[in-house]
């Protein structure tokens, strides 16, 4: 299909994403990725069942947590699709790449170019 | 269990404003299982307090540790020393738990990071519901298993009263009528008759009308 994707998406391979804990989420976030997205299977097509429907729920609950934490929820996304369904794929990664792009960086790593002393301990 | 709500997260922020070092202390018990207070949830707070603290430009100098009990002294012990290195600590778990960490280690603030609900059941998966108010003089045994001290919303004792509507008590649509419960299992086992059997007024002074409470086994003492 020779179709391209930005080149910002690192891509973090897991084996459902039913296996994404929302600390995973968070320290995504914490270690200064400006946005994250889950891709898992069509609901209903899950190889365990219901790791994607699970994914999905953990997504919204992380959300809360970073909009409390000022980093915002809206950076934090899940796509669902067939895993031979590149198209589609490329098509979300653009979307998610414009999404944050409008959004900015991260607020941690503005404030952190301001004031690189203040911060200690906490990344890990 | 006991079960536990975390705190909002803005009054947690303001409560630990003052501090720079913080230890966030989970405990593995009760508030583990409500999933509240157990590792996993002290590694989200910390992780929201480290990134909040870090746009504010502050240091996030924020430790995690997960203690197997906090209200028992063999656990409580083993923090000794570990709190020199930081300003404050912020418990995860239930009230007895922040209390008796800052009893064990009066030179640290202790600041509670849930607030502790009730005695009770995990219904359903992310479903907990109160079921006991420690009054100390259980009557399950006439009740077929159903308290009315903890599930009827006035706790009487011969029920039900004029707000039972549809088996729904009226404080709430969505909660059961205890004496409903109770008279509905009386009639499933045939047993109805001892509905008749009337409760005398009740000695409230096992219950908290008694103060604190302390229980004490002389037998164990070390």
């Amino acid at each position: 299909m020779r179709l391209s994707y930005p080149a910002s998406i690192r891509i973090i391979k897991m084996p459902c994403t039913g296996r994404v804990d929302t600390i995973h989420i968070l320290e995504a976030f914490q270690s200064g990725a400006d946005g994250v997205c889950l891709v898992g299977c069509l609901e209903g097509d899950c190889h365990f069942i219901a790791g994607n429907i699970r994914a999905g729920k953990r997504v919204r609950y992380a959300r809360v947590l970073l909009d409390e934490a000022g980093i915002g929820g809206n950076r934090l996304e899940m796509y669902n699709l067939s895993a031979s369904d590149g198209r589609k794929f490329a098509q979300f990664m653009r979307e998610m790449t414009e999404k944050i792009i409008g959004l900015g960086p991260n607020p941690i790593k503005t404030v952190r170019r301001l004031a690189p002393d203040a911060l200690r301990g906490g990344l890990h | 269990m006991i079960v536990a709500d975390r705190k909002p997260f803005d009054e947690i922020m303001k409560m630990i404003a003052p501090y720079e070092r913080i230890l966030l202390l989970g405990c593995n018990e009760c508030v583990t299982v409500c999933a509240v207070g157990g590792t996993k949830e002290t590694a989200l707070l910390a992780s929201q307090i480290r990134m909040k603290r870090q746009m504010e430009g502050r240091a996030a100098d924020v430790g995690e540790r997960t203690l197997e009990r906090q209200c028992d002294p063999e656990y409580a012990n083993t923090l000794a020393g570990a709190l020199d290195d930081y300003d404050a600590v912020l418990s995860l778990a239930c009230g007895c738990g922040v209390q008796f960490i800052s009893e064990s280690y009066p030179g640290v603030p202790v600041l509670p990071a849930v607030n502790t609900r009730f005695m009770g059941v995990t219904v359903e998966a992310g479903v907990w519901a109160e079921r006991c108010q420690g009054c100390g003089n259980c009557v399950l045994d006439r009740t077929c298993g159903i308290c009315p001290v903890a599930r009827c919303a006035k706790s009487i004792m011969n029920g039900p009263c004029g707000g039972s509507h549809g088996g729904a008590c009226e404080v709430n649509d969505d909660i059961p009528c205890a004496w409903q419960l109770i008279i509905d299992r009386l009639k499933a086992k045939g047993g109805l008759q001892a509905y008749s059997d009337i409760e005398k007024a009740r000695d409230w002074s096992t219950s908290r009308d008694g103060g604190p409470r302390k229980r004490i086994r002389e037998d164990m003492a070390l």
